[in-house]
């Protein structure tokens, strides 16, 4: 019955495609395939034509790796899943309605044919949906560990003194991974002060001032004093209106004056060299 | 007039979604740097609350124009358990997280108009306007 199948698609197949296409066509959702160009249109058709058909054919190790193969490259096409699975359904439908118009399938086999379509599909569906998910799982844990290395390190500058540029959002992950830096680096680089920099930080809202807060009270306790540096006005506005009391820090709006600052506090000085 | 579209609020990534789609919002109104600041502060708020306290939500975002005045609108909804004394979340300094206590409050100054409606194991909703001048 397998062969049947995959007889008629060989022996229909530009008629299946086209007719395909068209229903694909009218997916409103899908502007990808409206958009593409017509060769690539068709080589992709006849690719995944070819590749439905060799399910039917072969065993499904072959066919496994012909997969992954082609979802990986539907995935740089930019198609979604939703259309891959909508293409999928589609094609199954041209064809079953194919074959019922040619009486390949009648009243007697129908129950057979309706089973033998379910057992082609199900798994084509499956691994698809398995080969996706695969490649958004390392696409997600590749962006979290490039995130990682965005991450907080402290930087000495002088001595006594240390910089710790904070770049990006900062959410409650990166918030502890940024405290453990800090006081890390702070013990070990004998830093006796300490800048956040947070010229890089788009928004600074309650809870990112309520860490900045918190890492400030904790290189106290190690000894070491905290500046807040890189305070953009449009910041320094919005901390103010939302009510955050930073009176407690020391505060400069560029990383260069803190600097300055620092080395007041440790009782020393930038002078010009003269000749 | 008015012309929307939202963000889902269900991890902690959703928040920078939800200001990211304010920011851009806001810049095409118009509005200047400090109110950008100001706009995409106050979502993270209000977004920060669903996550925090409601678990999930939504938060949306429309363009409103008002006798020729432009502005945009934040309704930030959700399904959660509802907050049981208006009047002291609005107050400065009080928080059941062990936060700054200043979100709410701190919106309300950072926005024009503040709106917040609530029902005790329904949800909030909470809509809050700033206007172009």
């Amino acid at each position: 019955m397998n062969k049947q199948i995959a007889g008629y698609i060989q022996d229909n197949s530009t008629e299946i495609i086209s007719k395909w296409q068209e229903l694909m066509k009218n997916e409103e959702s899908e502007r990808s395939f409206q958009v593409m160009p017509d060769d690539l249109m068709n080589q992709t058709s006849k690719e995944f034509s070819d590749l439905m058909v060799t399910n039917l054919l072969e065993n499904h190790e072959a066919y496994e790796n012909q997969l992954t193969e082609f979802a990986e490259k539907v995935v740089r096409l930019g198609w979604s899943i939703t259309f891959v699975t909508k293409a999928i359904t589609h094609y199954v439908e041209v064809v079953y309605h194919g074959m019922e118009n040619k009486g390949i399938i009648n009243e007697d086999n129908v129950r057979a044919f309706v089973e033998e379509f379910s057992n082609w599909v199900t798994p084509i569906r499956d691994s698809t949906i398995d080969t996706y998910s695969k490649t958004w799982e390392r696409t997600v844990s590749l962006q979290k560990i490039a995130l990682q290395e965005l991450s907080a390190s402290l930087i000495p500058v002088f001595d006594k003194i240390s910089v710790m540029p904070l770049v990006g959002t900062i959410d409650t992950e990166r918030a502890k991974l940024i405290m453990e830096n800090l006081l890390e680096g702070v013990v070990k680089h004998r830093a006796e002060v300490v800048l956040l920099d947070i010229t890089g930080v788009p928004v600074v809202d309650t809870m990112v001032a309520h860490h900045i807060i918190q890492a400030a009270d904790a290189v106290r306790l190690v000894g070491a004093k905290c500046m807040l540096v890189g305070i953009r006005p449009e910041i320094a506005q919005t901390i103010v209106t939302l009510g955050i009391n930073l009176n407690e820090f020391t505060t400069t709006s560029t990383l260069q004056r803190g600097v300055e600052q620092a080395l007041a506090w440790t009782n020393r000085e930038i002078v010009e060299v003269e000749d | 007039m008015s012309n929307q579209s939202s963000v889902e609020i269900l991890t902690e990534w959703d928040i920078v979604a939800a200001r990211q789609l304010g920011r851009n919002v806001a810049k095409e109104l118009g509005f200047g740097t400090v109110d950008q600041a100001r706009i995409t502060t106050a979502i993270s708020e209000l977004a920060r609350n669903i996550y925090l306290y409601a678990g999930q939500g939504r938060i949306e975002i429309q363009r409103l124009t008002e006798n020729g005045v432009k502005g945009i609108l934040i309704i930030a909804a959700d399904n959660g358990p509802g907050i049981p004394d208006i009047r002291k979340v609005m107050e400065d300094g009080f928080s059941t997280s062990g936060g700054l206590g200043a979100g709410l409050p701190g919106v309300k100054r950072l926005m024009d108009d503040f709106r917040i409606e609530t029902i005790l194991g329904e949800g909030t909703d909470i809509r809050a306007t700033k206007w172009l001048r």
